[in-house]
């Protein structure tokens, strides 16, 4: 007879549990860092640099340290006499800190100010003489590499060029065979502009050093609390058991919170110098013009069709622009991020992709903004490359992709440039999602709106993403691996205690890790607490990107929770006084095989850890596990959006949006369900109207948020969501996959799809992003594409 | 309270700031305050009184975080100076919910998933707030209108405005309850 607890009533998996964190957020107690006062602490504001590219010739603060509550004035020459003028990226680069020699980007910190109060650090800022000597300014590849370019990079030994990286992946041989064999060859050119993450929340940190322990302690605004720990130790030669980072509630970080800015740098070397807090906030344009960006490609690719639509190769060539120093966070084997994704879920015999990567004069960054290393790019190209090339061959935009998809029983399915899909179920998700827009009527009405001159279009995207990383093998940042962690402490009285070493941004962790407890050892998961971003008291980990949380930290912790069970299930036997194989366990309880009715519960398992353990047995019931994951999660998506283009105006409203998301088995439904919605969303804002560019002089147009435009509440489409596709992971210990960023990265090409659909038989064929009302206008009216890419400077 | 400067010698006194007592209610209590003439309304509540639930995203009248209500209107706070608080009521987020229970919004929210991070939530709930207490029965659209003032990154909205159309039954419901009909 079975007494095991009902798994969704303890807030197990598969439970819609309401959130724990809300309790805090809606009675306005969350702790962000700008909310955290500390004793004694001062403010810090930075001088940012008007010109893009500009040799310094002095910078005067001698004002600025007169005014009454200036404690400090920091300029790139004091930072280079302590070796710290100059830092390490994560992505092998440097990047100045405060500029000495050039400022070489609108924005770079050329100064900072330590006082009482912020607005006399702004007074003072304002006080520092700079005096600048205007240098020629690139803002695009084709700059950077054009015979007679300035050397932004002229501090680097050896780099004569703009030049960071060439790279290369795929059988070139092979597809040029594919190519060659090919009864039709598309080809595709787009931009995938420039954007910025963009958390409502700015980034900040408080440094606290104090002198008597010699023991620094940041709070600051990261998703990756022990990765800044180590760079704070290496950047700053501090011993790093004497270094504390903490993460406080973060007010959304979608990538912009990995990488290390020169604020957090300067506001340590104040605090030690001044021995006394230093708090430093950034404002939204300071955000917007400095901080890790996104995107900022250029792809162009080909495809080797056969003329019954099977995909015989693929061709890649991508330029990137990193801004003024390269870096990007992402793996370092991997240049481009995770590029070479496009394509995966598509059965296709040969690829190849080349890359070259260039210096601008423009923010450094290349974040994955809402996506695992460059997948968004990816992606986007491969759905519109996927409707170009069923155009080309007059073929149905679904039944091309279903003829093309990976087959449900070829998996695990090895990609041609390099990746292993673990599971899926493709067609089936193609197929929830056309029945749901309901396909065949809609492209009727669509034939019937022409005839009246109105414009209807439907747009497909698919995407499958590989989240996840490591495993450590192929995946690390400056050589560490990534791999993460969890520890699990059962108290005596049966509550416990989850630490991980990811960072919650919004995901809701506090909710979710309770419920992969509850489910592996039938805790209620309201009696378990989850502790993260405090990296004295977590257990080391890579942090929160990526959708990496739940495929390499979740696992951790449902890894940790089979570690207790193993210990509670020999305190069981002998609480039963039975050997461990006549042990059975159902949720909650463990019972003798023999006599079911005859069994403890977990909670009397951890009372006996504490009081009475069979002789030898170490006490306790506590444990940390380190997951180290065999390989990434491939979820899969199908986004189906349909939208009425107006042609007078160019104005495009969205009709239906149609997700189905396969990520596995989810945890928490309603959080899934809240993911997604978000990342529909910035897919929405993305296509529409959400990028950041510049003019010839290198000025950033969108360095606020009237010029930087997000949706609001009455711009965001209505979204209609399935969840009836479910392919568990079949190496995660519990079948999960990510979902954070899957329609950020799959939604784009289907608004843009759409539009381009409504627009069939005028000839255009792209419309670069984002689909301002303007630019579609001219393609409608002109009949022809419309290109985003940025100005080229001319000498007028 | 005392501060302590570096003697910089009589010439810098002459540049000092001056200040200006105000007085104003916030969450239902009366305060007096010196402050500078260029303090912005948000940093009056945020470091001023410690109440750190009113968010600053953007110090630039766009985001909508920092929403609070003056005598009853939505206002964004980082574009309003202390000083033009004088005289007024002030109502943030921690003024939403008594002691013993939480506002229709507050709840309303965590039922139906209508935040993520966190940072936009008390300025949602105020602008929300100050629909319902003129409208207590909007549309959808009439919500999205309402909010079209705040951003929001994380939710998409559609759980937003789900939460708050949840607060608005709730109200109605409770005032149907009580005898005059007049809400809470």
């Amino acid at each position: 007879m079975t007494q095991a607890l009902d798994e969704i009533k303890i807030g197990g998996l598969g439970a819609s549990r309401k959130r724990v964190e809300d309790d805090r957020f809606i009675r306005g107690k969350g702790n962000y860092t700008d909310d955290i006062t500390l004793p004694g602490m001062l403010h810090m504001e930075i001088l940012r640099s008007p010109l893009a590219h500009a040799r310094i010739k002095s910078i005067d603060a001698s004002r600025a340290w007169d005014i009454p509550g200036v404690h400090l004035v920091l300029t790139g020459d004091m930072m280079a006499t302590r070796n710290l003028a100059w830092m390490p990226t994560l992505s092998y680069d440097t990047q100045a800190v405060l500029a000495t020699d050039k400022v070489r980007f609108q924005g770079q910190e050329v100064a900072c100010v330590i006082a009482d109060d912020p607005y006399i650090a702004k007074d003072a800022c304002e006080a520092i003489d700079v005096d600048y000597e205007p240098l020629p300014v690139i803002v695009n590849p084709k700059q950077a590499v054009a015979e007679g370019a300035a050397v932004i990079r002229d501090d680097k030994q050896n780099q004569a060029d703009n030049v960071i990286y060439t790279w290369e992946v795929g059988d070139v041989a092979g597809t040029d065979r594919a190519f060659e064999q090919a009864d039709v060859i598309s080809r595709l050119q787009l931009h995938y502009p420039r954007s910025h993450p963009s958390p409502i929340e700015c980034c900040g940190s408080i440094a606290d050093f104090n002198r008597a322990t010699s023991k620094l302690t940041v709070y600051m605004t990261t998703q990756a609390p022990h990765i800044i720990r180590a760079a704070v130790a290496l950047v700053a030669e501090l011993p790093e058991h004497m270094i504390r980072i903490i993460s406080p509630d973060i007010g959304g970080g979608f990538g912009n919170k990995v990488p290390v800015y020169p604020g957090y740098v300067c506001s340590i070397l104040a605090s030690i110098l001044l021995e006394r807090p230093v708090k430093w906030i950034e404002d939204k344009t300071g955000n917007l013009i400095s901080t890790g960006f996104a995107r900022d490609i250029y792809l162009d690719g080909e495809m080797a069709l056969r003329q019954d639509g099977k995909i015989l190769g693929v061709r890649m060539r991508c330029d990137a622009d990193h801004g003024a120093f390269f870096s990007d966070a992402q793996p370092s084997k991997f240049k481009i991020g995770l590029l070479h994704s496009a394509f995966a879920a598509y059965d296709i015999p040969a690829a190849h992709l080349r890359a070259r990567g260039t210096y601008s004069n423009k923010a450094p960054g290349g974040v994955a903004y809402r996506c695992s290393f460059r997948v968004t790019e990816a992606m986007f190209f491969q759905e519109r490359m996927m409707q170009a090339a069923a155009a080309d061959l007059g073929m149905d935009q679904a039944a091309f992709r279903r003829m093309n998809f990976v087959r449900d029983e070829d998996f695990p399915h090895r990609t041609p440039l390099g990746f292993l899909l673990d599971s899926g179920q493709y067609r089936k998700c193609l197929d929830v999602g056309l029945k749901a827009v309901g396909y065949e009527d809609f492209r009727k009405r669509q034939e019937e709106a022409r005839a009246k001159g109105r414009l209807l279009g439907l747009g497909i995207s698919t995407m499958t993403e590989p989240l996840g990383a490591g495993n450590s093998r192929e995946y690390d940042i400056l050589g560490i691996k990534m791999f993460d962690s969890a520890e699990l402490k059962v108290h005596m009285t049966g509550k416990a205690i989850v630490r991980t070493g990811a960072r919650t941004q919004g995901q809701g962790h506090e909710t979710t890790w309770a419920q992969i407890v509850a489910h592996e050892l039938g805790i209620p998961a309201e009696d378990i607490v989850v502790e993260e971003g405090d990296t004295d008291t977590a257990p080391f980990g890579m942090g929160t990107y990526a959708s990496r949380s739940t495929p390499v930290a979740g696992a951790a912790v449902a890894m940790v929770a089979r570690k207790i069970r193993a210990k509670a299930r020999r305190l069981a036997a002998h609480l039963l006084e039975v050997s461990e194989e006549d042990i059975e366990w159902e949720l909650g309880r463990f019972y003798v095989r023999s006599a079911p009715d005859r069994g403890v519960t977990i909670q009397e398992c951890a009372m006996a850890a504490y009081s009475n353990m069979p002789d030898g047995m170490e006490p306790g019931l506590e444990n940390t596990a380190y997951y180290d994951p065999p390989n990434l999660t491939w979820p899969f998506a199908c986004y189906i959006v349909t939208v009425e283009v107006d042609p007078a105006t160019g104005v495009w409203d969205v009709l239906t949006t149609v997700a189905v998301d396969d990520c596995g088995v989810r945890i928490n439904p309603m959080i899934v369900e809240g993911q997604i919605m978000g990342g529909l969303t910035e897919a929405y804002a993305m296509a529409s109207m959400q990028f950041i560019t510049f003019d010839a002089e290198g000025n950033c147009v969108g360095s606020n948020y009237m010029d930087y435009l997000l949706p609001t509440a009455w711009e965001t489409p209505g979204f209609e969501l399935h969840s009836e596709v479910v392919t568990p992971c079949p190496h995660h210990p519990i079948g999960a996959k990510g979902i954070g960023e899957c329609a950020a990265v799959g939604g784009p090409a289907a608004f843009v799809n759409a539009v381009i659909d409504a627009l069939s038989g005028t000839g255009v064929r792209n419309i670069d992003m984002p689909l301002l009302p303007d630019r579609v206008w001219e393609a409608i009216t002109y009949h022809r594409d419309i290109s985003g890419a940025p100005p080229i400077a001319t000498d007028d | 309270m005392t501060v302590v400067y570096e003697d910089l010698g009589d010439e810098a006194e002459e540049g000092a700031v001056p200040v200006r007592r105000i007085r104003f209610t916030i969450n239902g209590r009366k305060k007096i305050a010196e402050v500078e003439p260029r303090l912005l309304l948000s940093h009056l509540i945020r470091r001023g009184l410690g109440l750190t639930g009113t968010h600053m995203g953007c110090d630039t009248t766009n985001c909508g975080a920092c929403t609070v209500l003056v005598d009853r209107h939505p206002v964004k706070s980082c574009t309003m100076l202390a000083v033009q608080a004088d005289g007024h009521e002030i109502t943030t987020v921690e003024g939403l919910a008594t002691a013993a229970e939480l506002h229709p919004l507050q709840e309303g929210f965590k039922e139906e998933h209508g935040l993520q991070c966190g940072f936009c939530t008390p300025g949602m709930m105020m602008a929300a707030k100050a629909l319902l207490d003129e409208n207590p029965d909007p549309t959808e659209e009439d919500v999205r209108w309402a909010l079209s003032g705040n951003l929001c990154r994380c939710t998409g909205y559609q759980n937003i405005v789900k939460s708050v159309l949840w607060a608005a039954a709730k109200l109605r419901s409770e005032s149907a309850d009580t005898p005059d009909g007049s809400q809470p």
